[in-house]
């Protein structure tokens, strides 16, 4: 499975009512490019953060339900928030690991995910809801579980390379934050 | 002024979440904040992770209070300038003064001297509270913040806020 085919099945899962933040790099520019909306808050910079900026955001606002998707590369970057994450256990918050085992990104350098079980850390960390999925078959299992109570974490392996071709997030990211807070909190 | 008067203040300007690493010299308001609900402390578990929390709290409409010791800002500068500054999010920024005048333990001593240049250089609108009205470092700091809409520092030294 490639990582835009993941991206695609998860976003083709979601009502449209969830808070979604992406990672740094391809991850954001993939999911701008299968199905921009308004409730994607692409996070161009600040790599390893989303899953921070999802936190924040689940706990001010238990009703809605917050996806944050980054790589194998980001997570290993901020390896707090799956503590931190597993201690407040916000039930609202998803967190989902694309792990192609590399910074696909920047040109294919290996990380060191192939070593790590990151499933396994974030259960040990608290987390209610922990899977791995490896093809498509499991990703379309692990989706119908996305309603269950989380903190809920889901590792998807997916295969090095991207979409061809592929342009930047268009909106300016002050654009970007006023139409994802709209959809979040109405102003 | 008292710590619960300085809470009750920040209060009072309508900051209603933060979170943080803590400081010795932040000590007392990080145990105020985190026994009293009304303005949650989250603590994090580095300095760049707190500003990601922050950053969601604000999108979720909260009105976010980052704390940290002036040694953190070096996990700081990259979320502030390519998150907060970005996009476009105010927060106060409530970052203790180690090392101020080159009195402190060696570690602190280089990042002491250049804190305030750090933030300037990259355009951190910076306050230094005062002893006689600290309400004046955050008022200012809220100015700068509702005008740029990006996070502004209030710096704290030692025996300021008792
Ligand atoms: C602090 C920081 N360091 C390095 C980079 C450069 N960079 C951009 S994307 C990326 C790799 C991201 O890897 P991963 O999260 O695994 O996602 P993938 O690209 O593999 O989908 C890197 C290293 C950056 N943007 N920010």
């Amino acid at each position: 499975m490639k990582r835009y085919e993941a991206i695609e099945m998860i976003s083709q899962s979601l009502n449209g009512n969830e808070l979604v933040i992406s990672s740094t790099g391809m991850i954001s520019r993939e999911l701008f490019t299968i199905r921009d909306a308004p409730q994607n808050f692409y996070m161009i910079g600040s790599m390893g953060l989303a899953s921070s900026i999802g936190l924040g955001l689940a706990l001010s606002l238990p009703e809605k339900q917050i996806i944050a998707i980054e790589g194998d590369g980001s997570i290993l970057m901020n390896m707090g928030s799956i503590a931190t994450i597993g201690h407040f256990a916000p039930k609202n918050l998803i967190h989902i690991v694309l792990d192609n085992g590399t910074h696909d990104s920047t040109g294919g350098q290996a990380t060191v995910s192939d070593t790590v079980k990151l499933e396994g850390v974030a259960h040990a960390a608290g987390y209610r809801l922990t899977q791995t999925a490896a093809s498509k078959e499991e990703l379309r299992k692990a989706i119908t579980r996305l309603s269950q109570q989380g903190p809920a974490f889901f590792l998807v392996k997916v295969e090095e390379g991207g979409l061809e071709g592929m342009g930047r997030v268009l909106h300016s990211p002050e654009e970007i934050k006023n139409r994802f807070q709209k959809r979040a909190i109405g102003i | 002024m008292t710590v619960a008067e300085f809470c009750l203040m920040l209060k009072r300007y309508g900051f209603n979440f933060s979170t943080g690493v803590p400081c010795s010299i932040l000590k007392d308001i990080i145990l105020y904040l985190s026994s009293h609900s009304d303005i949650p402390y989250i603590p994090a578990t580095r300095e760049d992770e707190a500003l990601g929390i922050a950053t969601g709290a604000y999108l979720a409409g909260r009105k976010p209070i980052v704390l940290m010791q002036n040694s953190g800002l070096g996990s700081a500068i990259n979320p502030l300038t390519s998150l907060d500054m970005l996009y476009k999010i105010p927060m106060l920024l409530l970052i203790s003064w180690r090392g101020y005048q080159g009195k402190d333990a060696p570690e602190h001593l280089i990042m002491g001297e250049v804190t305030i240049k750090l933030l300037e250089d990259i355009s951190i609108p910076v306050q230094v509270i005062s002893k006689d009205d600290p309400e004046e470092a955050i008022l200012a700091s809220i100015k700068s913040m509702e005008e740029k809409q990006i996070p502004a520092a209030a710096i704290l030294r030692r025996g300021i806020i008792e």
